[in-house]
């Protein structure tokens, strides 16, 4: 989706603030929305794409709050939507009947290393690369309303193909829990002139991973 | 303008009045409770495993681990072109608990070429080297910016990257997470691999800066 978190190349949001590095978290709840948050992903509630998707989709004006306030609306609807709590147990506070079972069970401390450690989204190979390291590759005009890790300031840009990543979960497919769907990953190289105009810094290169998908051949 | 991402206006209540920070700061705190006890509840974990994550990030995980992994390049070559060749395995053994994702990538910096590392999506950072991100990285100002004027985003961490360098930026918008192995500083000849770690600061791991130098500053 076309959605506010896309920002790559907007302007308007002032300058950045290099000494707002800050403790790890600032208040409390902070912390505590974190682990809510990564439990609740660990215990197979939701997938990482499915969590993207929900902070993406809150409204612009809900957006553009602050990160673990982000968290917290994401957290409250995705329990709602994934079946693990009802919007009445979210408004009361508490639990009012009982829950459902997590694909993974129980989170307790003897799967911290499932928090601590990232998991892997590499899948087999289901067909053979369609692209190598040098080619040329433009990146597709597409607008999809779901999920997608294309942002809007490559679309139509021709880059290069500089490194291949093996195949990994789609997540256009996963946000949408329609599976894994793996897809070669590439890391895709543009000028910075191809992106910014004439006017840009010449010496800028940008790139971003793009998935097989995302990918027409220049 | 200077919108930051970390205030603490919830712009998402109607309630036809104005809240100070405080009581906005308490809706959100009972709000957080309120997830937390649902999920204590309803059986999906317990307050003991909720406050491990939480120290985890807070004292274990963070830059020291980069910082560890980029002096053991400074010292030692061979180390240095197997990180470059695949890093997820070659920094497995600075990880917490011996082991760090399995789609780490590091770019090094040379006198030509300066990396840095964004996420324009959202805020993908290579938390098991290096934390949690700062507020900064997760702010809509280099969040947007980084990827069309770094140059201007890098000065005002104090930072002026040479005309004639390429800026090389990469945008994290995978499960791919880049970790920048910096130059190592002149005059560290013969330091062991724990003073060479005590020059890395976090930035010069991201890209926003450089490692300190023997005589103090940054350079």
């Amino acid at each position: 989706m076309n959605g506010i978190h896309d920002m790559g190349g907007m302007d308007g949001f002032g300058p950045v603030d290099p000494d707002e590095s800050g403790p790890v978290f600032h208040g409390k709840w902070e912390g505590q929305v974190m682990a809510a948050s990564r439990v609740m992903g660990a215990v197979g509630a939701w997938n990482i794409d499915q969590g993207r998707y929900g902070i993406e989709q809150l409204p612009p004006h809900r957006y553009l709050t602050s990160y673990y306030h982000r968290w917290l609306a994401r957290c409250e609807s995705a329990l709602v939507k994934y079946g693990y709590a009802d919007s009445d147990e979210i408004a009361a506070g508490h639990s009012l009947r009982p829950g459902k079972t997590p694909p993974r069970g129980k989170f307790t401390v003897a799967n911290l290393d499932r928090i601590s450690r990232r998991g892997t989204f590499t899948r087999p190979e289901p067909a053979p690369a369609r692209f190598a390291v040098g080619d040329r590759v433009v990146a597709k005009n597409v607008h999809p309303k779901g999920h997608t890790r294309l942002p809007r300031y490559v679309r139509g840009h021709v880059g290069v193909v500089e490194r291949l990543h093996g195949c990994q979960v789609f997540p256009d497919s996963a946000a949408m829990g329609e599976g894994d769907n793996p897809q070669w990953l590439y890391t895709v190289r543009f000028d910075g002139r191809d992106l910014w105009g004439a006017d840009a810094d010449p010496t800028l290169k940008v790139s971003v991973e793009a998935f097989e998908p995302y990918l027409d051949p220049a | 303008m200077t919108t930051h991402d970390h205030h603490d206006h919830d712009h998402g209540h109607h309630h036809g009045h104005d809240h100070d920070e405080a009581s906005e700061l308490s809706e959100t705190e009972l709000r957080v409770r309120a997830l937390q006890t649902i999920l204590i509840e309803k059986g999906y974990t317990d307050p003991a495993a909720l406050d491990a994550i939480v120290e985890t990030y807070e004292t274990k995980i963070g830059p020291h681990i980069g910082a560890r992994i980029v002096a053991r390049a400074w010292a030692d070559s061979g180390f240095r072109q197997a990180l470059l060749a695949d890093a997820s395995k070659a920094a497995a053994p600075f990880g917490h608990d011996g082991k760090v994702g399995d789609h780490l990538v590091a770019v090094e910096n040379t006198p030509d070429r300066h990396n840095v590392v964004v996420c324009t999506l959202c805020s993908c950072y290579p938390w098991d080297v290096l934390g949690l991100p700062p507020v900064w990285y997760k702010s809509f100002a280099y969040r947007s910016r980084t990827v069309k004027e770094p140059r201007a985003v890098l000065r005002e961490f104090g930072l002026t990257v040479p005309e004639q360098s390429e800026i090389r930026v990469w945008d994290s918008t995978a499960e791919v997470r880049y970790l920048v192995l910096p130059e190592r500083p002149a005059g560290t000849d013969g330091w062991s691999e724990e003073q060479l770690a005590e020059l890395v600061t976090r930035d010069s791991m991201i890209g926003t800066g450089l490692p300190r130098t023997p005589a103090g500053d940054r350079a």
